[in-house]
Parts: C-alpha cells; sequence; structure tokens
C-alpha cells in the first residue's frame, strides 16, 4: 500500500509499503531517515521515538498505515536548516552526554518534547520524561545534566 | 495481509462482521510487537486510529458515570480523570512509559486481557462495565464477566469495544503495583481497592496472582461487614489494626498465583497482603480526610 504524511514539515510518500510495517521501518529504510534507531522492536528501549502529531512514541509500535495523512518529527527536524543544533542537541554535545549514540536520537526528540512542555523541569519531571528511554554507556548522570543545561539556557534565552 | 482503515465507528463495526477474525489496531503496543516479533500474522488490520468518539471520554456529572472511549491513551487518562476514576488514573501512571502511555489505552488492555494488565485491577474495584458492539446491537458486559480464561475475554468475533463505563468515585480509590523498578515493568502483583460508600461496599482487584484478574469477594465483604457493624462509614474512626491485618489475610488468600521468572507464588501471595493493607490504610486516611475538610468548610 501507499502511505502519505508530513515527516519534518516536508510531505513524504512511500510505495509497496507491507501493511504490517512500522513507521520506525518506513522511516528508515523507506524514506532515507535512518536518524531514529530501531534496537528492540517492542517498545522497551525508546531509541526509535518520534512525535506523532505532537506526542512522542515509538515508531516501532506505530503501523505504518496509522501514520497516514499525520504530522511526524524525527531526530533529522530538530536541527535547523542550515544544520545548526537545536538547544537540546548542543546541551547532549556540550554535557558530554554521547557514547556510542545509539540512544541519543530517541533521547533528544523526548527531551525536546519535555522542555517545550515543561521548559523549567524538575529532576522528577526529567526522569519521568526519560523513563522510557534506555541507555547502555552513559550511566545517565550526563544525560541529566544536558537536559538541565538545555533548559537553564532555553530559559536564559527567553 | 490487508489494511482497513474505517473512518467512522459505524464502519468498523461493519468492517468487522465482514471479517470477524480481523484484528483491531488502536495504540498498537501489544499488536505490532506480535507483528514485529511474527508471532502474528493477521489477515486483517483494523485501525480504530481514525474514529474521534474512542478518543473521547464523558464525565457528565448529573449520570454519574464516566464513559472512557476504548482508545483515549493512558497519558490522558492521567491527566483527566484523576477525580472521577483516581483508581484508573492511579494505575496508568505506571504502565511502561511515557512513550506507550501516550498511545496504549483501556481498550487495548482490555482486548488482551492479559492477566498483568494494569487497568484490570482498577476496573474490577470500580465496578466497571465494558460497552460490546457489534452490527447486532450494543451490549454492557459487567467486568466481573469479562475475563473468561488467560488473555481471553468475552468479546464474540464480531464485536468491539466502544468504551468502559464507570461509576464516577464516591470515594477513596488506591492502585499498587510491585515490580523491578517504576518505569516499563510489568506487574509480579498488583492490587486495587475502591470504597463505594453511598452503598457501603468494597471493591477489590487482584492482577497477575491468578490465571485471570479477580476481585477479592471474601475480603471485601469481610470489610464492609467490619465497617458497617462498628459503624465506621458514619463515624469515619480509625480503622482497627485487626481488621485490616484480617482484610490482608483475605486478599492474599483470594490470589492463585503461579511461580514465573517475574516471582514465586508465595512472594506473590505475600506482597498482595502487603499491597491490601497498605492501600486500605490510604483510601481509609483519605476517607477520614475527607470528613475533616467536609465539616471545616
Ligand atoms: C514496552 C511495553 C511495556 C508495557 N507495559 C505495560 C504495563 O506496564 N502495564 C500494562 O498493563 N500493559 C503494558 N504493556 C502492554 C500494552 O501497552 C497495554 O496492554 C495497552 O493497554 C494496549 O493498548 P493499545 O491501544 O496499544 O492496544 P493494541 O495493541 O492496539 O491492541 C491490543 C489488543 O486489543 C485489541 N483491541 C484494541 N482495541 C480494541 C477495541 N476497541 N475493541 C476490541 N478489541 C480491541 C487488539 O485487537 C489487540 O488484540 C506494555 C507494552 C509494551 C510494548
Ligand atoms: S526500537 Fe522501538 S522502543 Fe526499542
Ligand atoms: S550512549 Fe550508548 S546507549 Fe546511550
Amino acid at each position: 500500500m501507499r502511505v502519505t504524511f508530513t515527516v519534518n514539515g516536508r510531505q513524504a510518500s512511500a510505495d509497496d509499503v507491507w501493511e504490517g510495517e512500522s513507521l520506525l521501518y518506513v522511516l528508515r529504510e523507506r524514506l532515507g531517515l535512518p536518524g531514529s534507531k530501531n534496537a528492540c522492536e517492542q517498545g522497551e528501549c525508546g531509541s526509535c521515538t518520534v512525535r506523532l502529531d505532537g506526542v512522542p512514541v515509538c515508531s516501532c509500535l506505530v503501523a505504518a498505515g496509522q501514520a497516514q495523512g499525520r504530522e511526524v518529527t524525527t531526530v533529522e527536524g530538530l536541527a535547523g536548516p542550515e544544520g545548526e543544533l537545536s538547544t537540546v542537541q548542543q546541551a547532549f554535545v556540550d554535557a558530554g552526554a554521547v557514547q556510542c549514540g545509539f540512544c541519543t536520537p530517541g533521547l533528544l526528540v523526548a527531551a525536546d518534547e519535555l522542555l517545550e512542555r515543561n521548559p523549567e523541569p524538575s529532576d522528577g519531571d526529567i526522569r519521568e520524561a526519560l523513563s522510557g528511554n534506555l541507555c547502555r554507556c552513559t550511566g545517565y548522570e550526563k544525560i541529566l545534566d544536558a537536559v538541565r543545561l538545555a533548559a537553564a539556557r532555553t530559559e536564559g534565552a527567553v | 495481509m490487508e489494511f482497513l482503515r474505517p473512518a467512522t465507528w459505524q464502519e468498523a463495526v461493519a468492517a468487522k462482521a465482514e471479517h470477524p477474525s480481523a484484528v483491531p489496531i488502536a495504540g498498537g503496543t501489544d499488536v505490532m510487537v506480535e507483528i514485529n516479533f511474527d508471532h502474528r500474522r493477521p489477515e486483517h488490520l483494523l485501525d480504530l486510529g481514525r474514529i474521534p468518539e474512542l478518543s473521547e471520554f464523558d464525565t457528565d456529572s448529573g449520570s454519574g458515570t464516566v464513559r472512557l472511549g476504548a482508545s483515549v491513551p493512558y497519558s490522558r487518562i492521567m491527566e483527566h480523570l484523576r477525580t472521577q476514576a483516581p483508581g484508573l488514573a492511579l494505575a496508568s501512571h505506571t504502565v511502561a512509559s511515557p512513550q506507550i502511555r501516550n498511545r496504549g489505552g483501556v481498550g487495548g488492555n482490555l482486548g488482551t486481557a492479559s492477566p498483568a494488565g494494569d487497568a484490570h485491577p482498577a476496573l474490577l474495584a470500580g465496578g466497571a462495565e465494558v460497552e460490546a458492539v457489534s452490527v447486532r446491537g450494543t451490549r454492557l458486559i459487567p467486568i466481573d464477566d469479562f475475563y473468561v480464561g488467560v488473555k481471553r475475554n468475552a468479546l464474540a468475533p464480531d464485536e468491539l469495544i466502544r468504551a468502559v463505563r464507570l461509576k464516577t468515585a464516591t470515594g477513596p480509590q488506591q492502585f499498587s503495583k510491585v515490580g523491578t523498578r517504576n518505569a516499563m515493568v510489568i506487574a509480579v502483583c498488583a492490587f486495587g481497592i475502591a470504597l463505594h460508600p453511598e452503598v457501603r461496599q468494597v471493591r477489590t482487584g487482584i492482577g497477575s496472582a491468578a490465571p485471570t484478574p479477580i476481585r477479592a469477594r471474601a475480603a471485601e465483604e469481610f470489610l464492609a461487614a467490619a465497617l458497617e457493624e462498628a459503624g465506621l462509614w458514619e463515624s469515619r474512626a480509625a480503622l482497627p489494626p485487626a481488621v485490616a491485618r484480617q482484610f490482608a489475610t483475605l486478599v492474599s488468600g483470594a490470589a492463585n498465583p503461579i511461580d514465573d521468572v517475574r516471582g514465586t507464588a508465595s512472594y506473590r501471595r505475600h506482597a498482595l497482603g502487603v499491597m491490601a493493607r497498605r492501600t486500605l490504610d490510604w483510601t481509609w486516611r483519605e476517607y477520614r480526610g475527607a470528613e475533616r475538610t467536609e465539616s471545616c468548610a
């Protein structure tokens, strides 16, 4: 079947999509957007996190056909038009929150949504917002630092 | 495989009648795992995601009922139904992670009917009814009759869940779940309790400790009788410790758990007793506190 939706502000279509295929597969294998990662395919790790109509979801658990006509934002949609890193991305770099990087795209999407919703999150808010994203490298401390840093910078900018 | 995408509820019900083996997909958090791992290859996937009323809820206080659309995601239940359905709101907050709670909902939990589903203890304690609809008509299935076996429910092949109806809470409700961490945990066991002061009843629900979600009826009856006898519904006096202990023992005894990778049967029985005592303590304190605020106001 053919599936058409908006991804990072642009209309995109994929043909010959298998009916049981996930949105994650369509993004990575058919639309050339490999930023969202595939690790578990069962909702446990969050590395495939994208926003569907603004809401963070595991794209491995969304059937491609369910995205028809909807708006999807992936990690590729975070940076500016010239590739300038977003506040959250820059904070991850500056805080050393990236090691192997496999979990990073999902964490960026989740953290970005958190700060949009709640610009001054408590540590508890950050932990809860990121509780669906596993990282096997960092031990999470630097990730928490990065989100706090992004929050502080966002506040400073206002 | 065929992907059916009904735009209205009528179309969805008609599609289910035409293809009774079609697998409905709401949030997809159970269905897609099965498809990704090749555990399921349905001929038809029936996408319910385009039917607006399934994602709506109605808390019309006049009717004294909360009508919760089958696909309302857990994140919205947590946010909006804390007052009207506190037990279910608390249970929703313990499901998985934000990403899963943004997609999964009670219709899917009921569809899967896993003994470990977190909505079930709250639905049992709240005295819910499941609104099952087919081209033949609508029937209200009492939650007590809904779970018929391990991962089996009372829906007919041509039926879809339109909504769940819960009495608007008139007393405190609690939910408690044992797991190895707060997020992303399948319950080792879980317990829900609801006080229904207007009818002088107590209802409970037990998860992950029997082939299906169950109520602890002997415990409910014992507690309701003890409260009645001592005039505690009116006096709102402290609960005698012996009553709480006996309640916990009866809850623990109602379970019929097994040993599995998540825990042993004896641990589950023990944990249920602890959760029963704690949640009773919390609900009773809240019930007593409510009286104080009311009489102060
Ligand atoms: C990583 C992860 C963690 C999880 N953690 C938990 C947890 O902590 N607690 C918990 O309870 N669950 C958990 N689950 C399971 C799942 O999220 C829940 O069961 C959820 O409620 C399913 O809802 P859904 O809308 O995603 O269902 P779907 O996957 O869309 O459907 C589930 C089943 O219900 C049927 N169905 C859906 N809607 C209807 C309807 N309207 N009428 C008839 N049948 C219908 C489907 O055909 C299917 O059989 C977890 C799942 C994942 C992937
Ligand atoms: S790949 Fe989707 S949650 Fe792990
Ligand atoms: S940086 Fe390697 S998994 Fe997080």
